[in-house]
């Protein structure tokens, strides 16, 4: 069994969700981690951070919670590739043919890190920097596809916590209708108070992840 | 191998087709009719829960599970065809109901002239402007011969729309049995400008519902609600038209038919140009043998292909001599079109799967194809389809360098309900270079080769997306849009970006048995009592959504077993 490990959020930066129900809110929230380690999971929030900043033109990565999210996904089936065929011969294809290596998202996290081991501790321009020069990789296309889905997935995933990334763009979440609307509104910003999945049915649901993570 | 008690009919696949199928000889016969379906039951009522755009949109949750089964892919003969491990480009469903759970919803009827296309392009244009690598082929039935049929499903889906807007479409028996649904807002400013520009805009016809609808069998379905949760969702209140509660329901109460769930048929049986089963093995791994006296294969289309390819049912295409016939006239879609940047919101986060308006001005022949590079059109549609942020955020125009860092996300956050698409969905010609077999490396869990597709864009596809692309943009402008992006050209075939799930051909219908694999009721030629339907029948796309017109000639096959097949068991003439 791998050590325990966590990772300490500023619960004033970190929104709503994750916090939750400890009473009295807390400086600072420490969120076991299920894949990552504590400095790995650092360095993901770093660089996440980096992809999708905090600002004057609104909360970021941080705030989201994207780097929970992304390791809530690593632990579950979408980073052991449930979701991929992965029989073998692995062979090098042409662009139009897909990703086709063996490597599964985990592993692709963890050897990618190891190269990035420290970047936390940069200043933002050298993180910058470090970025720009892994671009082109697979790893930062899984690292910037999964910061978009930890900024506007529904909290349930773990990411988009406090709802913070649908309040950034209007987005109201899973409404059941708008048959009120449909035709009204046009050319004006129509902005309901976004609500996640759960609290529109008023039940809690459960992520596909965890469900077959029991399985 | 255990071997189970004989029946009438066996049904392959429980989605649109073969449920509808089912339903038919449940209601008009006598038969005992057995339904194997892979995937598992769908209550429709847990719907709700699965307005989940990370799990249903991103992971696919309704759709076939890749990890255990996929196609392979090259661009060529000579390539070295690839395992497509992550499903994109298009969306094989799986379950009760099939891909007609996760499905959008749009229901036009296809253009008179698409079904003597051969014909009617050699006339106007002569034989020398077909591509020379074409296998563009006349269907063996005209418009007139589905007109019929097309009534009889838009009635059974309660499809919403209304005629005579669209000055190129087909003669119509029926007006269509509800009104068009309200149209959101970009779909509002495309009427206004196509009208403006000369154009004839229609609201396209919707299987999610204008309003509460009884069917023809007393299934009752409610109003769309606009949520904007269709493509890759099944419909939460069952106002978009699913096999599971247009179909299912009715079933449910025919005595004669039977459902069964987990049944993954691996071959159908025949021997001396008569089927006399399938094979099909359960969860657990046990194997049956299911005897019938009419075998009818109604999985997904390119499922189709492979379990004729696999069962030796009819003579393999090969691509070098042009003989054979199993695996022709594979198409897909070419897709383009312009994205829209607006300075005023758009509120696109509204919408339903079928909320577009289209024309159909550059579409079939419907233009003078003389001064141009390419033959045939596509449809060009503003949809109101329901925006989603993950598959939507971060969409820019061109002169942003970065899709990182600050100024990105500054002005993603202000364009994300500014940005909207304007589609132009093509129709593909068939080709004698794109085609489908069986892999010689890759296999299924069970053994079972993969199916393997050679497929690529050739210069038609090319030239009229570009074409398309600078329509669209005039189009666009013409709404108000203030920038708009560069498109990219059409290149080769990729499987890592979405087209349409308008995936067609491999078990062809046609007039003759050279070029065919199913005559036009969709009887195979060499084995009679063996009927092949869905869009694996069509020898080309069609630029318009194929799900209509599948039902149609479902229809009109189970038609054509009920009055002639049944009394006269043969080849139908």
């Amino acid at each position: 069994m791998r050590r325990r490990h966590f990772i300490t959020l500023s619960a004033a930066t970190l929104s709503g969700a994750i916090v939750r129900g400890f009473g009295r809110p807390p400086a600072k929230v420490r969120i076991p981690l299920r894949f990552f380690t504590e400095p790995e999971a650092l360095v993901v929030a770093a660089a996440t951070a980096r992809i999708f900043p905090s600002d004057e033109s609104g909360p970021g990565a941080e705030e989201a919670g994207v780097v929970i999210y992304i390791d809530r996904q690593l632990a579950g089936p979408y980073g052991r590739d449930r979701y991929r065929y992965t029989a073998p011969p692995f062979e090098r294809g042409v662009v139009e043919q897909g990703y086709q290596g063996s490597a599964n998202p985990r592993q692709i996290y963890r050897s990618s890190l190891r190269l990035l081991a420290g970047f936390d501790k940069l200043p933002p321009a050298q993180q910058d920097e470090k970025l720009r020069g892994i671009e082109t990789t697979h790893f930062f296309r899984l690292l910037h596809q999964h910061t978009i889905e930890g900024m506007f997935c529904d909290p349930m995933h773990g990411g988009n916590a406090g709802l913070v990334g649908w309040k950034l763009i209007g987005f109201p979440g899973p409404y059941m209708s708008w048959a009120d609307h449909i035709d009204q509104h046009p050319g004006t910003a129509f902005r309901p108070e976004p609500k996640s999945l759960s609290d529109i049915l008023g039940r809690p649901i459960q992520p596909w992840e965890d469900e077959e993570s029991q399985a | 191998m255990t071997t189970l008690p004989r029946t009438d009919v066996v049904i392959v696949g429980g989605g649109w087709s073969g449920l509808l199928m089912a339903k038919e000889l449940g209601a008009r016969t006598s038969l005992a009719i057995t339904v194997l379906e892979r995937g598992a039951p769908r209550p429709a009522n847990s719907y709700s829960e699965g307005m989940d755009e990370l799990d249903y949109a991103i992971r696919f949750r309704l759709m076939q599970d890749v990890s255990k089964e996929t196609f392979t892919f090259r661009h060529t003969a000579k390539d070295r065809a690839l395992p497509i491990r992550q499903f994109a480009s298009f969306f094989p469903g799986d379950g009760v109901g099939g891909a007609g759970e996760h499905w959008n919803g749009e229901t036009p009827r296809f253009l008179p002239d698409v079904f003597d296309i051969h014909t009617r392009t050699v006339e106007r244009y002569g034989a020398k402007r077909l591509p020379q690598n074409h296998s563009v082929q006349d269907w063996g039935i005209s418009y007139n011969d589905v007109e019929p049929w097309y009534t009889k499903v838009e009635q059974l889906l309660g499809i919403s729309g209304k005629g005579g807007l669209n000055p190129y479409e087909g003669a119509r028996s029926a007006e269509f049995p509800t009104p068009p649904l309200r149209p959101g807002y970009v779909p509002s400013l495309f009427t206004a400008a196509a009208e403006g520009m000369g154009y004839g805009p229609y609201p396209m016809p919707s299987a999610n519902l204008s309003q509460t609808y009884r069917n023809p069998d007393g299934i009752v379905r409610p109003a769309c609600l606009y949520c904007g949760y269709c493509e890759r969702f099944g419909c939460m209140v069952g106002a978009k038209a699913q096999p599971t509660n247009t179909l299912l329901p009715v079933i449910a109460r025919q005595k004669s038919v039977s459902l069964t769930t987990g049944a993954h048929v691996r071959r159908i049986v025949h021997k001396d140009g008569r089927a006399t089963g399938v094979t099909w093995v359960d969860a657990e791994g046990q194997e049956f043998f299911q005897p019938a006296d009419l075998v009818i294969a109604a999985s997904w289309t390119l499922n189709n292909a492979r379990l004729l390819l696999l069962s030796g049912a009819g003579v393999p295409y090969n691509s070098v001599t042009g003989k054979g016939q199993v695996g022709r006239n594979l198409t897909h879609q070419p897709t383009g079109g312009i994205t829209m940047f607006f300075d005023q919101p758009l509120n696109q986060f509204m919408g339903s799967g079928a909320n577009s308006v289209a024309i159909n001005n550059l579409d079939g022949d419907n233009f003078d194809h003389d001064p141009l590079t390419f033959l045939r059109g596509a449809q060009i549609s503003a949809p109101a389809f329901g925006h989603r942020p993950i598959a939507n955020f971060g969409v820019l125009p061109p002169r942003f360098p970065t899709a990182w860092g600050a100024e990105w996300k500054k002005a993603s956050i202000r364009l994300y309900d500014r940005t909207a698409h304007l589609a132009a969905a093509g129709e593909h010609l068939a080709y004698k270079t794109n085609f489908m077999d069986l892999d010689a490396v890759y296999r299924d869990k069970f053994g079972d080769p993969l199916l393997r597709l050679t497929l690529d864009w050739n210069d038609n596809e090319r030239n009229m997306m570009k074409f398309m692309s600078v329509e669209a943009a005039e189009l666009a402008r013409a709404m108000g849009a203030r920038e708009v992006g560069i498109p990219q050209p059409l290149g080769h075939y990729d499987v890592t970006s979405y087209k349409t799930s308008h995936v067609q051909g491999g078990a062809i219908m046609g007039a003759g048995p050279a070029t065919s694999v199913v005559n036009p009721w969709l009887q195979h030629w060499q084995i009679p009592n063996l009927f092949v339907i869905g869009a694996s029948a069509f020898p080309q796309n069609a630029s318009g959504n194929p799900t209509l017109t599948l039902l149609a000639l479902t229809l009109r096959t189970a038609n054509a077993i009920v009055e002639r097949y049944q009394t006269s068991p043969g080849a139908l003439a």
